[in-house]
C-alpha cells in the first residue's frame, strides 16, 4: 500500500531521522550573529537592515564563513515558511520576535533617541536568539529555506508578512477560526503522556508570564533608581559647594562621584535583568504557544482520522444498501470509494502515531534545551550581580577614608 | 552631660516581616530623640531648664498637653506674619561681616539640603521597590520549583532561596541609607530653617533699634520726651546686642555641630553599604558554587 504524505516535503526518510538520533544532546557546529543594524531608505518606506553572520564547519554550507543583509520580514517570512512546513506533523518551531508598529514607526520617522535605539538594540538582540534557537533543532537545519535565508545574497521579499496585509488577514482569521476549533475538539486521549504533559505546559505557562510580570518590575524599579541616584548625586554636588567648611564639603562632593558611579553600575545592570532574566521569560513564553500549538496540530490530526472513520462507516452503509437495491454501476462506484477512504483511514491512523511519536521526540529535546537555557543564562545573569557587588565595595571602600578624614 | 536612649531588644516570635519594618522606623526614632535631648542637654542654656530636668528625671509618667485649637492657630497666624515680614527685613544690608556671610550662606544652603532631602528619599524609595520586586521573583521561582518536572527544580529553588535572603540585604541597604542619609538631610533641613529664623529674629530686633535711634533723634529735634527715647533706646539696644552675641555662638555651634554630624553619619553610611555589599557578595558567590558544582 502506498503511503501518501500530507503536503510535507522529504521529511520522513531514515537517513533524517538517524541524523536526528545523533543530534540529541550534540551541540552543533554553528555559530549565528546579528549585528550592525542599519537604516535604509526614508520616511515610511525605510527598514533596518541587519547582517547575518554564520560561522559553521558543517559540511552542508559551501563556505566556513558567511554573511547576508536581512530584514525584520525576511525573519517573519523564514518562519512563515518554516511553520507551514513542520508544525503540523509535531515539530516545534521557534517563534520569530514580535511586530511593533510603534517601535519601528518611530524607527522609520528617524527619532535618534535613546528609546529608538533601545528597540533596535532588543530587536537585533532577540533576532539572534531566534537564528540560534532556529538552528539548533536539528530537522530544521537541514531546511532548504533555512540555508537559503543564511546563505543566499538575494531573498525575495516575503510580502505577506506584512500585519495588514491579504495574507495578514487570512491568517489572523484563521487563527480566530482554529481557536474556536480548539474549543469543539473532544478527544478520547488514550496516552495519559500526552494529558499530563500539556497540564504541565499550562503551568509552566503561567508560573512564567507570572515571573516575567515581576522581572520587568524590577527592570523599571531599577532603571528609576538608576535615575534617583544621578539627581541625588548632582544634588550633593550642590550641596557640596554651598558647604563653607571645606574638608565636608569635599567630602560632599566625593559622595556625589560615588553616586554618580553607582548610578552607571544600576543602569548596567538593568540592561543585564533585561537582556538576560527578563527577554529569556518572554522567549520561553512564546515558545511554549508554539509547544501548545503543535499539541493543538495532534488533535486535530486525531480529529481527521475521526472523520475518516466516520466518513468510511457511511461509505459501508451506502455500499450495504446498493447491494439489496442491486445497482451495478452504482454499487462498484461504492466500492471503490469504500476502497479510498479505507486508504484515508489507515492514512490517518499512521499520521496521528506520526506526529504522537514526533511530539515526544520533541517535548523530550524541548525540555533539555529548556533546562540548559534555563541553568546558563540564570548563572550568567548571577555572575552579573557578583560583578555590580564588587564594583560597590570598591566604590564605597575608597570613599570611607573620605569622610573619615572630615576633621 | 551625657544622654543615651537604648533600643528595646525584640522577641523573635513577632511576624517576621511587620517586625522588621517596625524595627526600621523604630530604630529611626530612637536615634531622631537621641540626637535632640543630647542638643538640649548641650545647650548652655536649655540645659538648665527645669522642664527637661523634669523629663530625665521623674520616674512616673508625664502628663503633656497637645496644643489646643487656639494655639494652633496663633503659630499659624505668626508664621504668616513672619514670612511677610522675612521678606521686608531681609532687604537691609548688615554691617556686620559674620552675620551678612552667614545668611547668604544660610539662604543657599537651606535650599541645597532641601533638594538633596528630598532626592535622597526618592533614591531610598527605588531601593525599597527593587528588594520588594526580589521578593515577589523569589516567591514565582518556589513556586516553579516545586512544581517542574524536570531536574531543573532543584536549580529554582535554590536561585529561589537566594532571591529571598539578597532581598532582605537590600531592604536593609534601603533603611540605612533612610536612617543615615535621608534623615540626616531632613535633620539639617529643619536645623538650617531654625538658623534662618534667628536670623530673623536678629534682624527684627536690629530694625527695632534703628527705629528707636530715628525716634531718638526726632525727640530731641522737638524737645520732646526725649528721657523716653532715650530709655527705649538703650533698651533696644541691649536687646539687639544680647541677641547678637548669643546668635553668633549660636551660628559657631550649628557650624561645629553640622561638620561632626555629616561625618558621624557619613562614615556610619559608608560601613553599613560596604557591609551589605560584602553580605550580598558572599551569598551569590556560595549560591553561584552550589549551582556550578551541581551540574
Amino acid at each position: 500500500m502506498e503511503s501518501k504524505s500530507i503536503a510535507a516535503p522529504v521529511i520522513f526518510d531514515r537517513s533524517r531521522e538517524e541524523i536526528e538520533e545523533e543530534a540529541n544532546g550534540d551541540v552543533f557546529d554553528i555559530e549565528i550573529n546579528v549585528s550592525d543594524p542599519e537604516k535604509v531608505g526614508d520616511g515610511m518606506n525605510a527598514y533596518m537592515a541587519y547582517r547575518v553572520t554564520t560561522k559553521t564547519a558543517l559540511p552542508m554550507f559551501n563556505k566556513n564563513e558567511f554573511s547576508v543583509k536581512r530584514r525584520f520580514s525576511d525573519f517573519l517570512g523564514l518562519h512563515s515558511k518554516l511553520a507551514t512546513k513542520y508544525m503540523h506533523v509535531g515539530y516545534i518551531v521557534p517563534p520569530a520576535p514580535e511586530k511593533s508598529i510603534v517601535g519601528m514607526t518611530k524607527v522609520k520617522v528617524g527619532k535618534e533617541d535613546s528609546s529608538s535605539t533601545e528597540f533596535v538594540e532588543k530587536r537585533r538582540a532577540a533576532l539572534e536568539r531566534y537564528l540560534q534557537r532556529t538552528v539548533k533543532h536539528p530537522t530544521l537545519l537541514q531546511d532548504p529555506d533555512l540555508r537559503q535565508f543564511l546563505e543566499s545574497s538575494e531573498l525575495p521579499r516575503a510580502v505577506n508578512t506584512q500585519a495588514l496585509s491579504g495574507a495578514g488577514i487570512l491568517r489572523m482569521v484563521n487563527k480566530a477560526a482554529d481557536a474556536v476549533n480548539k474549543m469543539t475538539i473532544k478527544m478520547n486521549e488514550s496516552d495519559a503522556w500526552f494529558e499530563e504533559k500539556q497540564q504541565q505546559f499550562e503551568n509552566l505557562d503561567q508560573q512564567l508570564r507570572k515571573l516575567h510580570a515581576s522581572v520587568e518590575a524590577l527592570v523599571c524599579h531599577r532603571k528609576e533608581l538608576s535615575a534617583n541616584t544621578a539627581a541625588f548625586a548632582k544634588s550633593a554636588a550642590m550641596l557640596g559647594n554651598s558647604e563653607d567648611h571645606t574638608a565636608l564639603s569635599r567630602a560632599l562632593s566625593q559622595l556625589a562621584e560615588v553616586e554618580e558611579k553607582i548610578d552607571q553600575l544600576h543602569q548596567e545592570q538593568a540592561f543585564a535583568d533585561f537582556y538576560m532574566f527578563s527577554e529569556l521569560l518572554g522567549d520561553y513564553i512564546r515558545l511554549i504557544a508554539a509547544v501548545k500549538g503543535v499539541f493543538d496540530h495532534r488533535m486535530k490530526c486525531w480529529q481527521k482520522w475521526q472523520d475518516a472513520q466516520v466518513t468510511l462507516q457511511k461509505k459501508r452503509e451506502a455500499e450495504a444498501k446498493l447491494q439489496l437495491a442491486n445497482k451495478p454501476d452504482k454499487l462498484q462506484q461504492a466500492k471503490d470509494e469504500i476502497k479510498e477512504w479505507e486508504t484515508k483511514v489507515q492514512q490517518g491512523e499512521r499520521d496521528f502515531e506520526q506526529i504522537s511519536r514526533t511530539i515526544r521526540k520533541e517535548v523530550g529535546r524541548f525540555e533539555r534545551e529548556r533546562v540548559r537555557d534555563f541553568k546558563t543564562v540564570i548563572v550568567k545573569y548571577l555572575e552579573s550581580l557578583v560583578q555590580t557587588q564588587q564594583q560597590l565595595i570598591k566604590y564605597w571602600e575608597a570613599f570611607l577614608p573620605e569622610a573619615k578624614a572630615i576633621a | 552631660m551625657t544622654t543615651t536612649v537604648t533600643e528595646i531588644k525584640h522577641t523573635p516570635t513577632l511576624v517576621l516581616l511587620v517586625c522588621c519594618e517596625y524595627l526600621a522606623i523604630f530604630k529611626k526614632t530612637v536615634a531622631m530623640h537621641e540626637v535632640f535631648l543630647c542638643r538640649v542637654a548641650a545647650h548652655p542654656i536649655l540645659r538648665k531648664d527645669l522642664n527637661f530636668h523634669v523629663f530625665l528625671e521623674y520616674n512616673q509618667d508625664l502628663s503633656v498637653r497637645g496644643k489646643n485649637k487656639k494655639e494652633k492657630l496663633e503659630d499659624f497666624f505668626k508664621n504668616m506674619v513672619k514670612s511677610a515680614d522675612g521678606v521686608i527685613v531681609s532687604g537691609v544690608k548688615d554691617v556686620d561681616d559674620f552675620f551678612e556671610h552667614e545668611r547668604t550662606f544660610l539662604v543657599e544652603y537651606h535650599n541645597r539640603v532641601k533638594d538633596a532631602s528630598a532626592k535622597s528619599d526618592k533614591m531610598t524609595r527605588s531601593h525599597k521597590n527593587v528588594a520588594d520586586d526580589y521578593n515577589r521573583i523569589g516567591s514565582s521561582l518556589y513556586t516553579l520549583g516545586t512544581q517542574d518536572s524536570t531536574d531543573i527544580c532543584k536549580f529554582f529553588l535554590k536561585v529561589s532561596e537566594l532571591f529571598d535572603k539578597t532581598r532582605k540585604i537590600e531592604a536593609r541597604v534601603s533603611a540605612d541609607e533612610d536612617l543615615k542619609l535621608s534623615d540626616l538631610l531632613k535633620y539639617y533641613l529643619r536645623e538650617s530653617q531654625a538658623a534662618k529664623d534667628l536670623l530673623y529674629r536678629r534682624s527684627r530686633s536690629l530694625v527695632d533699634y534703628e527705629n528707636a535711634n530715628k525716634a531718638l533723634d526726632k525727640a530731641r529735634a522737638k524737645n520732646k520726651d526725649v528721657l523716653q527715647a532715650e530709655t527705649t533706646q538703650q533698651l533696644c539696644c541691649q536687646k539687639f546686642e544680647k541677641i547678637s552675641e548669643s546668635a553668633k555662638q549660636e551660628l559657631i555651634d550649628f557650624k561645629t555641630r553640622r561638620v561632626a554630624a555629616f561625618r558621624k553619619n557619613l562614615v556610619e553610611l559608608a560601613e553599613l553599604e560596604l557591609k551589605h555589599a560584602k553580605g550580598n557578595l558572599q551569598l551569590l558567590q556560595s549560591c553561584l558554587a552550589v549551582l556550578n558544582g551541581d551540574t
